[in-house]
C-alpha cells in the first residue's frame, strides 16, 4: 500500500518535469479571481429573491416576524397534517409548537423513518440559488435527521441570508470542517426523458420560514 | 441492451460502432431530445450569469494549478483526511483499486453494498470485481439503476440512461421490480425506484462512492448530486468507501465557490443542484464510523506527463461537452466504446489506454469547437484531439494507405510545379467519373463557357468512397484560379 | 492598398469562381491585388489529421511567399483559423527563432475575406446586387476561432435586392470537418442531413458561407437530393452588381439543379 503511494507520488513528480521556482502557495495566490464576489441587492431584495427561488422549487415559503415564528410553525405543521416531528438539540423552545417534538437521541434508520418530518434552523441561506446550508451544529443536527423523514421545515433567520455563493462560502469558512449539506430544492431527477421529477430520495416536501 | 461492450480494449472502432448507433431511431430521438433540453437550460442560466467567463477562467486556473502541484495537494489531503479519522489507500491501477475495495468489504464481512453513481468505479469495472468476490453492489442513482437492471451500459456521464425513454424504462422496472401494474408517467417510475431503493438505504451497512472534489486544505470530500441517493449512501451506512481519481483534488474549501457555480450550470442547467455534501473524515455520531478513500492513478499520471494532453485532467465531469457535441448528438455514448463518451471521452479514453486502444476516438470529431466553448474549465478539446491524432499517426506504419497518400499530397504541396501538375492530373483522373450529359434534341447545349458548372461525380473509389455514399461531388473546373490569373 | 490573395489549395482547384469574385470585389473597391504564384496550401489538412511533420514545411512556404505583403486576404475561415490557432505552435516545433519572429510579424496582416472588408476596411456595403433568397451558414472556424460574429451577415444585409433568411441552429456544425467527412462519413452525413433540413426550411435559393469547404459538403447533399438549392461563397454574392448580374437559369440544367450563370 505504501509502495503504491510512493510509486504514484514519484510518477506525479516525474510527470511534471522540472519543478517551477514558484511555490504552490505563491502560485495559488496568483489565481485570478475576477468573478463577482458580492451581490448587488439590498436586504429586502435578498429576501425577495430567496423567496422567489424557493417557490420555483415548490417549497412553501413563509415570511414571519421573530415573535410569530412559533405560531406559524404550528399552523404550517398542522396544515401539513404532521403529528410527530424530529428536532435536533439546541432549537429555540418557542419554535416547537403545534405537534409532538422529539429531540434526536441518535435514532437508528428505522426509528428515523417513523417520524413525519424534521424541523431545524440553518447556518446560511443563498438567495441567488435558493440554497439552504445545514451543518452539524446546535439547532441543525446530524445529517441523517434531514435525510430520512419525508418532510423538512427550516426556520431561517433573515440575517443569515446572503445573496451569492461566494459570500456564503466566506460565512462557512469558520466552520468548514463540520459535516455540511447544501439544499437547493427537494430531491429531483431528470433521468427519465429529461422530465424533472421531484422527490426521489430525501424529503419530498419542504417548507421554509424566513424570520426577521 | 447495449450491443457494444464498453471496454476500450475490445470496443470496435468509432466508425463501426457509429454505424450501429445511427440505425437506432429510438436512440437518436432520445439523445437529441435530452441534449437539447439540457443545452437550453444551461444557456438560459449562463446568459443570466454576468461573470460566467470570469468563473470559467478561475475554474481553469484552479484546476490547472491543482494539477501543477498535484503531489503537494494530495499529501496535504492525506494529512488532513487521516487526522480527521479517514483511512487513505493508493491504487496504481484498476486491478489494485478493485483488490483494495474487495478486501475492505471482506474485512467488515459485507456481502452487499449500496453505490452512489461514480464514473470512476465504472472505469475500473468495480461491480464486476465485487460480484466475483460474492458482494452484491446495488446502484442507487436512478439512471444507474436503470442501466443495472437493464443489463445495459452508461451512455452519458451525467445522465447515463439518456438513451432510454419512459417506455423502455417502464419495461425494465416492470420486469425487474416485479410491478406488473406499473404506471407510465415519469413520476410513477420515480416512485417505483424510490420504494425499491429505500429499504436498501435503511438496511445496507456499506456504501461505495466516488467523489466530485477532494479538498486538500481540510481533508474534506464533496459529493454533488440531485436525487438524494448520494446522501443516503454517504450518511446511513457504517462504512463508506470512496474511489477517487487523483486529479480530483482542489486546494481549498473556498475554491468550491467557483467549482459549484460552474458545475451545476454546466451539468444540469441549474443554478445549484439539489444536494451538495461536504464532510471531513469521520464525524462523531454523524454518518459512517469508517471512512475510506482509495486514490486512483490508472494512467492519470501518464496523461499528466504529456504537456499537451495534461489539460484533459482538468475535467470536472459536467458533460456539457457531450450535450454540445454535434457528433454525440447523432450517435449517443455507446459508440465511443468507453464509459467516458463524447468529446471528453474522445481525449481521455485513448490517453488512459496508452494510445494502444481507442485510436479511432480522436477522429470522432469534426473539430467544430462547440465543446471548448462550453467547457467550464476551458479544456481546449480540439487542440488535444489534434495532438492525439498526431500520436495515432506516429504509431501507424509507413505502409498505411492513408499515410502513403498524405505523404504524397504533402510532397505535391511543397512545390508549385508539382501542385500544378497534380491539378492537371486530378482533372484527367476524375474525367471518367464525371457523369456525361447526353445530347438532348431540342435543348440548347452551351459550349465550354467557364461559368457553366463543370459536371458532377456520383461515385469515388477507395478512401474517398465515403463521400459519394451520400453526397455528390462537383467535378473540377477546366481552369484553375491560377490558370485564369495568368491569362489576365 | 496592395492586397495579396492566398487563394487556398482547394479554392484554386475546385472553386476558382470564388477567387475571381474576391479579385472583382477588391478591385472594385479600388485596391490592387497580387497573387504570389508559389503559394500552395496552408497545411491544415495534414496538421488536423495528425500529420504534423508534413505540415511544418508548408508554414515556412506560406511565410516566405507572403511576408513582403501589406495585407493577405484569404477566402476561407478554416485556413485563417489554422494560421491563428496553430502557426505559432508549429513554429515552436520547428524550433527556429527567426522563423517564429517572421510568423508573428505576418499573422496580424492575415485576414479572412469578410473580416478584411468589415474589420480592416470598416465596410458593410460593397455595392453588391443579388436579388435572390439567401440563407447564411456560419462555418465553425469562422464562428468560434475567428469570431466573425455578425460581420458576414452585415455584408449580406447590405446587398441590394437580397432576401436574407436566417437559418435555424446557426451554430451547429454541418459535419464537414475536413477528413472527418470521409473518415467518419456516416456521422458526417447524419449531421449534414440536419443542416440540409435547416437550409430547406428557409426556402432559400442559395446557401451562402465564407467557406467553400462547408459549401462543398452541403452542396453534395443539396445536389444529390435534387433540391434545386445552390451554394455560393459570400465573395461571389458580393461580386455581383446590377450591371453584371443575370437572373436566368440556363436551359442546360437538364439534371434539375439550379445553374448559376
Amino acid at each position: 500500500m505504501s509502495e503504491a503511494r510512493g510509486a504514484i507520488l514519484d510518477r506525479i513528480r516525474a510527470a511534471k518535469g522540472a519543478s517551477s521556482t514558484v511555490s504552490a502557495a505563491e502560485a495559488y495566490a496568483k489565481i485570478s479571481r475576477t468573478y463577482l464576489r458580492g451581490g448587488q441587492l439590498d436586504r429586502e431584495g435578498i429576501v425577495d429573491l430567496m423567496e422567489e427561488r424557493l417557490r420555483e422549487y415548490d417549497a412553501g415559503v413563509f415570511r414571519v416576524a421573530h415573535d410569530e415564528a412559533g405560531a406559524i410553525v404550528a399552523r404550517v405543521l398542522q396544515a401539513r397534517g404532521l403529528s410527530r416531528v424530529l428536532v435536533p438539540a439546541g432549537l429555540p423552545a418557542e419554535w416547537m409548537r403545534g405537534c409532538e417534538f422529539v429531540v434526536d437521541a441518535g435514532f437508528n434508520a428505522g426509528q428515523l423513518d417513523s417520524f413525519d418530518g424534521v424541523l431545524t434552523t440553518a447556518t446560511v441561506g443563498i438567495a441567488e440559488t435558493g440554497t439552504i446550508v445545514l451543518q452539524n451544529a446546535p439547532g441543525q443536527g446530524r445529517r441523517a435527521i434531514t435525510l430520512v423523514p419525508d418532510y423538512q421545515m427550516c426556520v431561517l433567520r433573515v440575517d443569515d441570508l446572503v445573496e451569492t455563493v461566494v459570500e456564503a462560502m466566506a460565512r462557512l469558512e469558520k466552520t468548514k470542517e463540520l459535516a455540511t449539506t447544501f439544499f437547493s430544492g427537494p430531491s429531483a431527477t431528470a433521468d427519465i426523458e429529461m422530465t424533472r421529477i421531484k422527490g426521489v430520495h430525501g424529503p419530498r416536501f419542504v417548507d421554509v420560514l424566513l424570520v426577521g | 441492451m447495449s450491443r457494444i461492450p464498453l471496454d476500450p480494449r475490445t470496443a470496435p472502432s468509432f466508425q463501426a460502432a457509429a454505424k450501429v448507433s445511427l440505425q437506432d431511431t429510438q436512440l437518436r430521438k432520445n439523445v437529441k431530445h435530452a441534449t437539447e433540453v439540457i443545452q437550453a437550460k444551461r444557456k438560459k442560466l449562463v446568459d443570466e450569469k454576468k461573470d460566467w467567463q470570469e468563473l470559467r477562467e478561475a475554474g481553469r486556473q484552479i484546476r490547472a494549478h491543482s494539477l501543477a502541484h498535484l503531489e503537494i495537494y494530495l499529501e496535504e489531503f492525506e494529512r488532513n483526511f487521516t487526522s480527521a479519522g479517514g483511512v487513505l489507500h493508493w491504487a496504481r491501477d484498476a486491478k489494485e483499486a478493485q483488490e483494495i475495495v474487495v478486501r475492505l468489504t471482506k474485512e467488515i464481512g459485507a456481502d452487499e453494498v449500496i453505490k452512489i453513481k461514480s464514473m470512476t468505479t465504472e472505469e475500473i469495472q468495480l461491480n464486476r470485481a465485487l460480484e466475483a468476490a460474492g458482494v452484491k453492489a446495488y446502484e442507487t442513482d436512478l439512471a444507474e439503476l436503470i442501466i443495472q437492471l437493464g443489463e445495459d451500459q452508461p451512455s452519458h456521464i451525467v445522465v447515463p440512461a439518456l438513451h432510454k425513454n419512459r417506455a423502455q424504462i417502464r419495461e425494465i422496472f416492470m420486469r425487474e421490480m416485479n410491478l406488473p401494474n406499473l404506471g407510465e408517467s415519469p413520476q410513477d417510475l420515480a416512485d417505483a425506484a424510490r420504494t425499491f431503493l429505500r429499504e436498501k438505504f435503511l438496511r445496507v451497512k456499506t456504501g461505495v462512492s466516488g467523489a466530485n472534489f477532494l479538498i486538500a486544505e481540510t481533508g474534506g470530500i464533496c459529493i454533488v448530486e440531485s436525487e438524494g441517493n448520494g446522501r443516503m449512501c454517504l450518511t446511513m451506512p457504517d462504512t463508506l468507501i470512496a474511489v477517487v481519481g487523483i486529479e480530483k483534488v482542489i486546494p481549498r474549501f473556498q475554491d468550491l465557490e467557483v467549482m459549484l457555480q460552474i458545475l451545476a450550470r454546466s451539468a444540469t442547467g441549474e443554478r445549484m443542484n439539489p444536494y451538495n455534501s461536504i464532510w471531513t473524515g469521520v464525524h462523531e455520531g454523524d454518518g459512517p464510523k469508517a471512512m475510506h478513500v482509495v486514490l486512483l492513478d490508472n494512467a492519470r499520471t501518464d496523461v499528466l506527463a504529456d504537456s499537451e494532453g495534461r489539460q484533459t485532467l482538468q475535467c470536472i465531469r459536467c458533460a456539457a461537452c457531450l450535450n454540445a457535441c454535434p457528433v454525440y448528438r447523432q450517435t449517443g455514448g455507446h459508440a465511443y466504446g468507453s464509459v467516458y463518451a463524447g468529446p471528453i471521452g474522445a481525449i481521455l479514453t485513448p490517453q488512459m489506454m496508452g494510445m494502444e486502444h481507442a485510436q479511432s476516438l480522436p477522429y470522432a470529431s469534426s473539430l467544430c469547437g462547440a465543446c471548448y466553448e462550453v467547457c467550464p474549465v476551458k479544456i481546449n478539446i480540439p487542440e488535444v484531439l489534434i495532438h492525439l491524432r498526431h500520436k495515432v499517426v506516429e504509431r501507424s506504419g509507413w505502409w498505411a494507405p492513408e499515410k502513403v497518400a498524405m505523404k504524397a499530397v504533402a510532397a505535391v504541396f511543397r512545390s508549385e510545379k508539382r501542385f500544378r501538375a497534380a491539378q492537371r492530373l486530378g482533372r484527367m483522373a476524375e474525367a471518367p467519373l464525371v457523369k456525361k450529359e447526353k445530347q438532348v434534341e431540342g435543348l440548347v447545349q452551351l459550349k465550354g463557357s467557364e461559368t457553366t458548372t463543370p459536371g458532377w461525380i456520383g461515385w469515388l473509389p477507395g478512401l474517398m468512397g465515403g463521400w459519394t455514399d451520400t453526397r455528390d461531388l462537383q467535378a473540377m473546373p477546366k481552369e484553375t484560379f491560377r490558370d485564369w490569373w495568368e491569362k489576365r | 492598398m496592395k492586397v495579396a490573395l492566398f487563394i487556398t489549395c482547394y479554392n484554386d482547384t475546385l472553386f476558382p469562381a470564388t477567387g475571381k469574385a474576391v479579385v472583382e470585389v477588391l478591385e472594385r473597391l479600388g485596391h490592387t491585388v497580387e497573387f504570389p504564384v508559389g503559394q500552395t496550401c496552408c497545411g491544415q489538412m495534414h496538421w488536423n489529421t495528425g500529420y504534423q511533420d508534413e505540415a511544418l514545411p508548408l508554414l515556412e512556404r506560406f511565410v516566405t511567399q507572403f511576408e513582403h505583403c501589406e495585407a493577405v486576404v484569404i477566402p476561407s475561415s478554416s485556413c485563417v483559423a489554422m494560421m491563428r490557432d496553430h502557426y505559432v505552435l508549429m513554429a515552436e516545433k520547428i524550433g527556429d527563432p527567426v522563423l517564429m519572429e517572421r510568423v508573428k510579424a505576418l499573422l496580424p496582416r492575415v485576414w479572412e475575406f469578410s473580416e478584411f472588408l468589415t474589420k480592416k476596411l470598416g465596410l458593410t456595403d460593397v455595392g453588391a446586387y443579388y436579388p435572390h433568397r439567401v440563407t447564411y451558414h456560419a462555418s465553425c472556424h469562422g464562428l468560434r476561432s475567428l469570431h466573425l460574429g455578425d460581420g458576414p451577415m452585415s455584408l449580406l444585409r447590405s446587398v441590394k435586392g437580397i432576401d436574407l433568411v436566417e437559418i435555424a441552429n446557426l451554430e451547429r456544425c454541418c459535419g464537414f470537418g475536413g477528413t472527418f467527412a470521409v473518415k467518419n462519413a456516416d456521422v458526417s452525413s447524419a449531421m449534414l442531413a440536419e443542416k440540409t433540413l435547416a437550409i430547406l426550411d428557409t426556402g432559400a435559393e442559395t446557401c451562402a458561407a465564407a467557406d467553400n469547404s462547408c459549401l462543398m459538403h452541403i452542396q453534395g447533399a443539396l445536389h444529390r437530393q435534387r433540391t434545386g438549392v445552390a451554394t455560393m461563397h459570400l465573395a461571389e454574392i458580393l461580386a455581383g452588381t446590377e450591371e453584371t448580374h443575370q437572373c436566368s437559369i440556363h436551359p442546360k440544367a437538364i439534371d434539375g439543379t439550379g445553374v448559376r450563370v
